[in-house]
């Protein structure tokens, strides 16, 4: 059934090997194709992130030294919630959907993705939203100024930027289903014949994964931040407790989604990391069938624990304990996947290109996020810690060591595949050291301020964290002006450079490496056929 | 040879001062509350409080050592297993014994660890037989205390930041405690269990103490609690911990442990000051002194929001100079400031003031800046708009 099926569909498209597509502007903007969509994707992404990053910047500024500087409070909170908001779902869930367009078609050794046509809406309606976003500062009363969290009734108290930001959540949320169902239906019916799932790569899997729980849990945001605009303009009271709503059913909404927002940013990175390790390794990832079982579990608990982010809410003891145990589950599946990884490179022929080592920056980084995790996971300590730097430190090591770093080793992986030409190697080390040592600057030193009792989301903060502080601004200000390094690897790539053949590093298998780079504009019209060789099994 | 082994002692000394240095870099040394590079929780001052502390350098411990277990199986293949060395890859992928072991055995700890966090946190919880009972209202941007029952039962008041603008602004030196004090602390006697009842009148706020290891949101329209039992008598400060708009970083919390001696002493003055304090209302006021009066009122409630100048922070902090509400009659002023308006960050300051101070700042508001109505309005008016 699948092979016809597939077969079927392939045999539908024009058989020739030329690109046939408009040129100048109007190839972009009318484009169907995986990789061209991947691309815009992958470069709004960057955008977003240079435009994130310049906020975490002023935020780091304001930061440098107590006293109020360079920003109002105001517009501090502004900075922050916006920073937050631009870097999820403008930067880093992007990059996984652009990663996701151009690598799983030639993955499962399809000719594009299921749905061609609503691929191009679900880019293009994302600059709008970005555009939302980012103007909503110069409206009166500014951005929202709520943390990405958008409590109400804080959030309802703000001016017209909380209505664009929400407006904006709506279409980021339309996007990010349409392009999950878009993945989705690729991988479950375009696969090349005797690619069962179970020998499916496993970036593929991390996405089959993620693409279920953006499905479930992006319709819930939309509701949330939906009630919150009906709270404020048409005199619902869903979270007003003078009629008879409650300020923390909010909580329980938007953290119903916020957890396994948490995982469709992880499980992508882990999947980009599960290529990568075996390739540099020179061997087969190990534990395979163990990976897609805890990519699965992963995935299925992290519906049930959203309210380990509302410890101090006033819960009750038995909610606080229910949710300790849940939380503390993850670690086993997160563990498993770690000890996989470490495993694969045990008696492996290890050699240390860019790509590996971002992985492995990845792998140290993203455990000590995981393991403050755990130790944010106890309620009682979870108390001390709650709303400080602590939990700051935890997900930037998570969200950019864990996600960034992976998103890179992806980049630096595929851009020989993308470009046709190796990039620049030592440029590509070099950005590597610069952002794994100015990260833990920046970083690190947030858990002592946490643990000393630092609230996060301040503009200003007592004498005591001065010194910290200093610290971790300079570490933020050598992570962001090192970032621009990946842009000039990139250009060069673009321009010239070593040729690279269709499987630039020895140890990488998959179907996308028997085909040529730069991969021609159209890819396995007809099915290929599936060579064990190339399986992750 | 032998300069050699010297320099192997050399190195090993050398090893040991990072293994020292990590260790305490992971949170083993336990600083002064107040001191700078501060690496680990601040000193406990309750049983739960020390609870939670232990808890917390078990858990970093435990996390350390997984951290470096598994980092060291690491560490040793990328220099034993490398390409460059020469190693060949093995070929393996699965290795059903291991794979068990490794999903079962961190289930295991995790097992173990449940059992102490499970009983430092029903002890947190447990919020019976206080010994007095405190309820704090979070307001945008400070925090009011209310003694309920004990002692200083009927005691109430507001605890405001009392750092200068001065030295936020960078214009003067910075104090001690800046940020961290208040115009009147709460006032608690050591070795009594105080439990504390949060709520709010705006947003969300958090009512939190890093020594008592209390920290507990409070959520407009709810009642939710906490407690302590402070050990040892000194200054405790800690700051809102919810996100609670503009001067979130401005409303600290400050709790003074006292013996029972100093207690009864403070609750006498409170008692003496509040029966001091109140005003007659029948008192007919002339408008200098209401102005002066009005002022003060004005700077510690309204000019966070409104500015010292009234030109307010437009649009979302409206300017009262020259405003069509203050220069308007005034009974659409006075009940503007009595019942706040819903859905915009101006609260209802019919609860939080007095008669005489409600009449005050809206006589300061109607007659300062350019604002020059001339108008007096006396308690006996303001009185007669509540509730209307």
């Amino acid at each position: 059934m699948q092979a016809t099926h597939t077969a079927g569909h392939a045999g539908d498209h024009h058989h020739d090997d030329h690109a046939h597509y408009p040129s100048g502007w109007k190839r972009w903007v009318t484009t169907t194709n995986h990789k061209d969509i991947g691309s815009m994707y992958l470069w709004f992404s960057f955008v977003m992130f240079l435009v994130g990053g310049a906020m975490s910047l002023i935020i780091r500024a304001e930061l440098f030294s107590p006293g109020l500087q360079y920003v109002s409070p105001e517009f501090y909170n502004q900075m922050l919630t916006l920073h937050a908001l631009i870097m999820v779902f403008g930067a880093i869930m992007p990059a996984f959907v652009g990663f996701a367009n151009w690598m799983i078609p030639m993955m499962i050794g399809a000719s594009d993705m299921a749905f061609a046509r609503m691929n191009n809406w679900s880019f293009w309606l994302l600059p709008p939203a970005a555009i939302l976003l980012t103007v909503s500062i110069f409206v009166p009363g500014g951005a929202a100024g709520t943390g990405w969290t958008l409590y109400p009734p804080l959030s309802v108290q703000m001016g017209i930027g909380m209505d664009m930001t929400i407006f904006a959540v709506h279409i980021l949320g339309m996007s990010s289903i349409m392009g999950s169902i878009n993945i989705v239906t690729t991988i479950l019916n375009l696969r090349a014949p005797g690619m069962t799932l179970m020998k499916m790569p496993l970036f593929c899997w991390t996405w089959l994964v993620t693409g279920f729980l953006l499905i479930a849990s992006m319709p819930i945001l939309a509701g949330a931040v939906t009630m919150l605009l009906t709270d404020r303009h048409f005199g619902t009271t869903f979270f007003n407790a003078a009629g008879g709503g409650d300020p923390v059913l909010f909580q329980h909404i938007f953290w119903f989604f916020g957890h396994p927002e948490v995982y469709i940013i992880a499980l992508p990175a882990f999947g980009v990391v599960s290529h990568v390790i075996p390739a540099f390794s020179r061997k087969h990832l190990f534990g395979y069938a163990s990976m897609v079982y805890a990519i699965a579990a992963i995935g299925l608990i992290s519906f049930f624990v959203w309210a380990h982010h509302m410890y101090v809410t006033g819960i009750p003891l038995t909610g606080q304990l229910y949710f300790m145990y849940a939380t503390m589950l993850i670690a086993v599946p997160t563990g498993v996947k770690v000890f996989n990884w470490v495993t694969t490179m045990w008696r492996g022929s290890l050699t240390f290109e860019t790509p590996m080592l971002f992985a492995l920056g990845f792998l140290v980084l993203f455990t000590i996020g995981g393991l403050t995790g755990l130790v944010l996971a106890i309620t009682a300590v979870d108390i001390q810690l709650q709303d400080t730097y602590y939990v700051v430190a935890h997900f930037h090591y998570v969200m950019v060591a864990g996600a960034l770093f992976s998103a890179y080793a992806g980049l630096y992986f595929w851009l020989p595949k993308w470009t046709g030409h190796m990039y620049n190697e030592g440029l590509g080390k070099l950005h590597f050291w610069l952002s794994i040592i100015f990260f833990n600057i920046a970083f690190f030193p947030q858990h002592f301020l946490g643990l000393a009792g630092m609230p996060r989301r301040i503009p200003d903060y007592s004498q005591q964290f001065a010194d910290f502080n200093v610290v971790s601004s300079v570490g933020a200000f050598g992570f962001g002006l090192s970032q621009l390094l990946v842009l000039i690897v990139v250009f060069q790539a673009l321009k010239g450079g070593a040729k690279a053949g269709s499987r630039p590093w020895d140890g990488a298998h998959g179907l996308e490496w028997t085909v040529p780079s730069p991969a021609p504009y159209h890819t396995f019209e007809d099915p290929p056929a599936f060579n064990v060789a190339e399986a992750h099994t | 040879m032998s300069r050699d082994s010297n320099k192997n002692r050399h190195l090993n000394r050398l090893r040991l001062a990072n293994a020292g240095l990590l260790a305490g870099m992971f949170g083993m040394l336990s600083g002064a509350a107040n001191a700078a590079w501060q690496l680990n929780l601040q000193e406990p001052v309750t049983a739960a409080a020390k609870r939670v502390y232990d808890l917390h350098t078990l858990l970093t411990w435990i996390i350390f050592i997984i951290f470096a277990g598994v980092f060291a199986v690491v560490a040793y293949s990328l220099v034993f297993h490398r390409k460059s060395k020469g190693h060949q890859a093995a070929d393996f992928h699965d290795n059903t014994t291991v794979e068990l072991a490794w999903t079962i055995v961190p289930a295991l700890i995790l097992i173990a660890i449940a059992f102490p966090a499970t009983s430092a946190l029903v002890n947190m919880r447990d919020t019976s037989q206080p010994d007095l009972t405190v309820k704090v209202t979070g307001y945008q941007w400070k925090w009011g205390y209310e003694y309920l029952t004990g002692d200083a039962a009927g005691v109430k008041f507001m605890s405001v930041l009392s750092t200068p603008r001065d030295q936020i602004e960078n214009k003067a030196p910075k104090g001690e405690h800046y940020l961290l004090e208040v115009d009147r602390p709460l006032v608690v006697p050591v070795g009594k269990k105080v439990r504390i009842l949060t709520t709010a009148t705006d947003v969300i706020h958090n009512w939190s103490v890093p020594a008592f290891a209390v920290k507990t949101d409070a959520v407009p329209g709810f009642l939710r609690d906490t407690w302590f039992r402070a050990d040892k008598e000194g200054t405790y400060r800690g700051q809102c911990s919810e996100l609670c708009g503009k001067d979130h970083g401005f409303m600290p919390v400050v709790v003074e442990v006292v013996s029972d001696e100093k207690y009864a002493a403070w609750v006498a003055d409170q008692k003496q000051q509040m029966a001091a304090a109140t005003d007659d209302p029948n008192k007919i006021w002339k408008l200098d002194e209401l102005v002066a009066r009005g002022e003060k009122v004005y700077t510690a409630n309204c000019a966070s929001c409104h500015q010292a100048n009234g030109q307010g922070l437009p649009p979302v902090f409206p300017a009262l100079d020259g405003s069509k509400i203050v220069k308007g009659p005034k009974e659409g002023h006075l009940d503007i400031v009595i019942n706040g308006k819903p859905g915009t960050a101006m609260a209802a300051y019919g609860p939080q003031l007095s008669d005489t101070d409600i009449a005050a700042v809206v006589a300061y508001e109607r007659n300062a800046w350019t604002n020059k109505l001339g108008e007096v309005i006396q308690p006996a008016e303001v009185k007669a708009r509540r509730g209307k």
